[in-house]
């Protein structure tokens, strides 16, 4: 048994079959087998060298491939793959090593790669090539084995990986995967974000781990408490399984919830939407019960692509998620990168400051071409349902100003096209910003709604960045100052009329709903997993009681006792489950 | 590689087990992967040996390839190598 300390990314308990990833670029991972599988891996060596003679063949009786160089370089392919030495070797290396197939082809032929690389002979160390090409024509075999089992699963695994790319992540059989394991990642790795869509646990930034690993071996990962445990002995397996199963049964109860209203006691509705990040999690806000969505991150279109994103992935992206809510608010968010974070092609020179520099909003005033490609995809998506844009970091009248000219530009160009568009768009801004905090009677005035970003008002407001271990205990929403600044930004939201959401994480903290219940929101916007969860606490208060615990915490001048009473009270209503 | 190609082909066809030394290492002449591994550049000496029943035929045979047909090389191409050298 071996119990590993990571970052808990996605809560749950997931007790399977590990199944390990190999990265793509063929580095791969040492992983060790059991003796009565020895068999088994060489079997496998000897099927990817009789496919891999067979494609050469074929390919060599192709006509293009008759001019003489090429030829040779498939006849000296062909003479290795036939070599009984050479296949020798892989296979000895699995029976005394006992490790599995792709790591014996992929190591012994790098010896034998590095040992031509080491000559001083042009014409022999050149030759390291043609036996790279060698190893990647046996590896696509036996990796694209472990491919083919990640796609057509049959039995519950957990996904064990250095790291996992999108691509990886969207080829699983989601039915069958019950959770993630990485040595790498953080907690906004794509691991991170994939596995809280999902709702299955995940554990992250467990360093070295997939290298001793035995492939057969039983794996628990505890999301909750960020733990990984590898051949757990029957004691810990027992324990487990009790956990998870009082877990799962919490679950069920609040997914019996989802078809119910997210109303107060006293029959207060208050509107529940969903943060996402990519278009296929619009279906998880819906199925967890999500009445639309609240902010639409587009970030990761700048991200994962590696170059700018087009106008039409755009518009494909804003799409899909709106076909899921047709008639519900769909809020988009504009561009909110920094420009540390954004692709190579359009990176500029690094800032000493980045948090406090060209990023957002800024970023794309001083780049309307990007801006002006997503403000574009956005309108013409704004004819498929109730699509609503809203622009971040937002500091004063002026950017905002300058923001929604260019998006009337924008709707001018689309005329000119005969392009429908919803000329009456909710133009909406993220306050996130004290600045815009504190003048937000003015930005009220020229907004059609607000979302309180909470994690960045915070930080802004606090000065405290709670990435930095050192600093980040200071980083609390239960400070007298935060509790203030959010009073005044409902209020005027309130006395302008217009709309007013929350879609910080505060959002999704159970000890928070009765507070902010009782300063006036209305309405949420949070991680769909968090969505029933959050429910079930609306649906067990009173708006009464949530005004009252409101007016108290305005007296109070300490965050810790103001945490205190807002601990207390949530504990009364969800006693023993916080 | 297309003599070594060529070195192990020749081998192949013959019964005896058939071996090549230089100073370092001894590698089996029907194994490309060993014989490439040898590295064996243009001057290198290196010593043949055979054992079983072809032996004596094997022998001669590699000797004709190495020493007389020179790998086959085309006349165009050595010509080119004689120039550059």
């Amino acid at each position: 048994m071996e119990i590993r300390k990571g970052i808990g990314v996605s809560p749950g308990i997931a007790i399977a079959r590990c199944m390990v990833i190999d990265s793509k670029d063929y580095r791969i991972p040492r992983r060790s087998i059991l003796d009565s599988q020895r068999a088994k891996e060489i079997l496998r060596v000897r099927r990817a060298f009789a496919i891999a003679i067979k494609d050469l063949t074929d390919l060599s009786e192709r006509k293009h491939f008759e001019e003489g160089k090429i030829k040779d370089i498939f006849a000296v392919h062909m003479r290795f793959l036939r070599d009984k030495t050479f296949r020798k070797r892989i296979m000895d290396f699995i029976d005394k090593e006992r490790v599995t197939a792709e790591y014996a082809v992929s190591t012994i032929l790098r010896e034998i790669a590095s040992h031509f690389e080491g000559i001083d002979d042009p014409y022999i160390s050149e030759r390291a090539a043609d036996i790279y090409d060698i190893e990647r024509r046996l590896l696509v075999h036996l990796l694209g084995k472990v491919k083919e089992e990640v796609e057509h699963l049959r039995e519950e695994v957990v996904i064990m990986a250095h790291d996992l790319t999108p691509t990886q992540t969207a080829s699983f059989n989601r039915t069958f995967v019950k959770g993630f394991a990485t040595e790498a990642g953080g907690r906004t790795s794509h691991t991170a974000i994939i596995s809280k869509t999902m709702g299955i646990p995940a554990v992250v930034a467990l360093g070295d781990m997939t290298s001793g690993i035995n492939s057969e071996s039983i794996v628990i990962i505890d999301g909750n408490r960020g733990v990984v445990v590898i051949d757990p002995d029957e004691e810990t397996l027992k324990q487990y399984r009790n956990y998870a199963q009082q877990v799962s049964l919490f679950v069920h109860q609040l997914d019996e919830l989802r078809d119910k209203p997210a109303v107060t006691r006293d029959e207060v509705k208050v509107q529940l939407l969903g943060n996402i990040e990519f278009p296929e999690e619009s279906a998880m806000v819906r199925d967890k019960g999500g009445e639309g969505i609240g902010l639409y991150r587009t970030e990761f279109l700048y991200l994962y692509g590696g170059t700018e994103p087009t106008e039409e992935d755009h518009y494909q992206a804003y799409a899909q998620a709106v076909k899921v809510f047709p008639h519900e608010p769909v809020v988009i968010r504009t561009m909110d990168l920094g420009a540390d974070k954004l692709p190579q092609t359009i990176r500029q020179t690094p800032e000493a400051n980045p948090v406090l520099g060209l990023r957002s909003i800024r970023y794309c005033l001083q780049n309307l071409g990007l801006f002006k490609t997503q403000l574009r995809a956005i309108l013409r998506a704004s004819v498929l349902g109730d699509v609503r844009v809203m622009f971040p970091l937002i500091t004063n009248l002026q950017e905002l100003r300058q923001a929604k000219m260019i998006l009337r530009d924008v709707m001018e160009d689309l005329d000119e096209y005969a392009a429908p568009y919803n000329a009456k768009i909710p133009v909406g801004i993220m306050i996130e910003t004290p600045s815009s905090a504190l003048t937000s009677n003015y930005l009220a005035t020229e907004s059609d709604f607000f979302s309180i970003g909470t994690n960045d008002l915070i930080q802004y407001t606090l000065a405290v960045d709670r990435g930095n271990e050192h600093v980040s205990t200071l980083f609390s929403a239960a400070e007298p100052a935060i509790v203030r600044i959010l009073r005044s930004v409902i209020h005027d939201a309130g006395k302008a009329g217009i709309g007013l959401s929350i879609c910080g994480e505060v959002a999704s903290d159970p000890e928070y709903i009765m507070l902010l219940l009782g300063m006036g929101v209305r309405t949420l916007s949070l991680a769909p997993p968090m969505i029933p969860e959050i429910k079930k606490i609306i649906r067990s208060v009173s708006i009464e009681d949530c005004n009252m615990l409101a007016r108290r915490v305005a007296t109070l001048d300490s965050q810790r006792q103001i945490k205190n009473l807002l601990r207390d009270a949530a504990s009364q209503i969800l006693p023993g489950q916080l | 590689m297309r003599p070594a190609m060529q070195f192990v082909d020749l081998a192949g066809s013959f019964k005896s087990d058939i071996s090549v030394s230089n100073e370092v290492t001894t590698a089996d002449a029907k194994s490309i992967m060993q014989m490439t591994m040898l590295a064996a550049t243009c001057g290198s000496k290196l010593r043949v040996r055979a054992r079983g029943r072809d032996a004596k035929d094997a022998l001669e045979a590699i000797r004709e390839l190495v020493e007389e047909k020179l790998f086959g090389e085309p006349p165009g191409e050595k010509a080119a190598s004689v120039q550059k050298g």
